[in-house]
C-alpha cells in the first residue's frame, strides 16, 4: 500500500458489560473507520473469550477528560471529608430498616 | 469493588470469573447422543462430513495465511477469529467423519494424513486470494452458502450433525455479516476500492457454482433426512447476495445474477450461469471437475504441504 493513500483510522474507546455486571466498564481502545466497524472490532478484540453481553464504543476525540494538573484542586479537597459518607453517621435506634 | 480498575471490577462478581478468560463456557455438544440413527448409510455420512469439514479446514487455512498480512490489526484479529471458528467446525466434522467411517481414524489422521485427492472441499475454499477484496468475496460466498446449509442441517436426522450445525449457525451469521459489511464498504467506497471489489466478486462467483452442484452422496443422504440437497440453498443464497451486492453498488456478471433471480433463460436444476454469458464461459471448465470428487487445483497441494508438513515430519509429535 502506498503511503499517499494511507490514512490512519480514528481511535475509539471500548466499554463492555460483563454478563453479571451492571455497568459498562472501559476495557481498552481500538481503531476503526466508523462507529459500526468499531463495534464489530470490539466484538472481535474484547469479547472473544466470553467476557461480555453488551458493547459501547465512543470516539476517543469525544471524551472530555479532567486535566491531570487539576488533580490537587479537583480531588484532594474531598480526602478529609469523611462525613460525606453515610457510614460516618451513627444511626439512632429509633430509625429501623437502614 | 475496584472502581478504578476495569479488570478488577469485572472479576469482583464471581470467584471463578477471571475476566481475561470469560466465564460460563458451555459445551454445545453436551448430551448429544454419539450413536447413529437407524438406517443411515455410515459410509455416506462419513463422506458428507468430510465434505463439510474439509470446506472449513481449507478455508480456515487460507484465513490463517492472512495473519500478519491483514490491512489493519483489528481485522487481522477478526479474520483469525473466523478462521478459528471454522477450524472448530472442521474438527467436529472430521471427528464425526472418523466415527462414522469406523476405521479408527481421528480428526488429526483425517486432517494431516490425507493426500490432496482424498480431500472433498469445494475448489473455491482452496483458491488463493489475490488481494483483500478477493478474500472478502470468497468469504461472503462461502459463508452465505454455509449459513443457509447449516440452518437446514440443524434439523438433520443425525443428532451430532444437527448439533454441530446449530452451533455453527451462530458463528456463520457473524462471518457472513463481517464479509457483507466489507463488501459494502469497499464496493460503495472509493473508485479504486469499488473497482477491486467488483473484480473480486466477478472472479469468485463463477466457481461458486460448484457449491450448488448436488453430489450423489448429498442427494442420497438428503433423501434420508440426514443431509441437505445444496440445490435447495440457491434461492436464499441468491437473495442474500443480491441484497449485499446491490447495497455495495456492485453490478456483477449479468449471466450469473440473471440465473440468480430466476430468469426464464436459466435451465431449471442447472446452477451454471446462463449459456453464453461471460460467467458461464468462465465457470464451465472449473465447475465440471469437482473438489467433492477429490479433483482439486494445484493450490490445494501447496496448502497441504504447509498444513501437514510438521505433522508428517514428526509423526505422533506432541507439545
Amino acid at each position: 500500500m502506498s503511503e499517499d493513500v494511507r490514512h490512519e483510522w480514528p481511535l475509539f474507546e471500548v466499554f463492555v458489560r460483563a454478563k453479571r455486571g451492571l455497568n459498562h466498564v472501559h476495557v481498552g481502545s481500538l481503531r476503526a473507520a466508523d462507529h459500526q466497524m468499531a463495534v464489530q472490532h470490539a466484538r472481535d478484540l474484547y469479547t472473544r473469550r466470553n467476557e461480555g453481553v453488551s458493547i459501547w464504543v465512543v470516539r476517543s476525540d469525544d471524551v472530555v477528560a479532567s486535566d491531570p494538573d487539576d488533580k490537587a484542586a479537583y480531588f484532594e479537597p474531598s480526602a478529609d471529608k469523611v462525613y460525606r459518607h453515610p457510614t460516618y453517621y451513627a444511626i439512632p435506634d429509633s430509625v429501623p430498616h437502614i | 469493588m475496584a472502581f478504578d480498575d476495569a479488570y478488577g471490577a469485572l472479576t469482583d462478581h464471581d470467584d471463578d470469573a477471571r475476566w481475561a478468560y470469560g466465564t460460563g463456557f458451555t459445551d454445545p455438544l453436551a448430551g448429544v447422543p454419539a450413536g447413529f440413527p437407524e438406517g443411515v448409510d455410515r459410509a455416506g455420512l462419513a463422506a458428507y462430513c468430510l465434505m463439510l469439514g474439509d470446506d472449513a479446514l481449507i478455508m480456515s487455512h487460507r484465513l490463517q495465511q492472512w495473519v500478519t498480512r491483514a490491512p489493519e490489526l483489528e481485522d487481522e484479529m477478526a479474520l483469525a477469529n473466523i478462521g478459528l471458528d471454522l477450524l472448530g467446525q472442521a474438527r467436529l466434522l472430521l471427528a464425526r467423519a472418523g466415527e462414522a467411517e469406523g476405521a479408527g481414524r481421528d480428526e488429526d489422521d483425517l486432517a494431516y494424513r490425507r493426500d490432496p485427492h482424498e480431500f472433498r472441499n469445494v475448489r473455491l475454499a482452496e483458491r488463493a486470494d489475490a488481494d483483500f477484496a478477493h478474500l472478502i468475496a470468497r468469504l461472503l460466498v462461502l459463508t452465505t452458502w454455509r449459513l443457509a446449509l447449516f440452518d437446514r442441517l440443524a434439523g438433520s436426522r443425525d443428532p451430532m450433525l444437527a448439533a454441530i450445525a446449530a452451533k455453527g449457525v451462530k458463528e456463520l451469521t457473524y462471518h457472513r455479516d463481517y464479509a457483507a459489511r466489507w463488501t459494502v464498504r469497499l464496493g460503495d467506497g472509493t473508485a479504486l476500492s469499488h473497482e477491486r471489489m467488483t473484480a473480486a466478486v466477478a472472479e469468485v462467483l463463477p466457481p461458486a457454482a460448484e457449491l450448488f452442484q448436488p453430489h450423489q452422496i448429498e442427494l442420497s443422504l438428503a433423501a434420508a433426512g440426514v443431509a441437505v440437497d445444496p440445490a435447495t440453498l440457491r434461492a436464499e443464497f441468491d437473495t442474500v447476495l443480491a441484497e449485499v451486492l446491490t447495497t455495495a453498488t456492485i453490478d456483477v456478471a449479468p449471466g450469473f445474477s440473471a440465473t440468480a433471480v430466476g430468469s426464464p433463460a436459466a435451465t431449471p436444476g442447472s446452477p451454471a450461469a446462463t449459456a453464453g454469458s461471460p460467467a458461464a464461459a468462465a465457470g464451465s471448465p472449473e465447475t465440471a471437475a469437482s473438489g467433492r470428487d477429490g479433483e482439486h487445483t494445484e493450490a490445494l497441494g501447496g496448502i497441504l504441504a504447509e498444513m501437514q508438513g510438521l505433522a508428517r515430519a514428526v509423526p505422533g509429535g506432541a507439545w
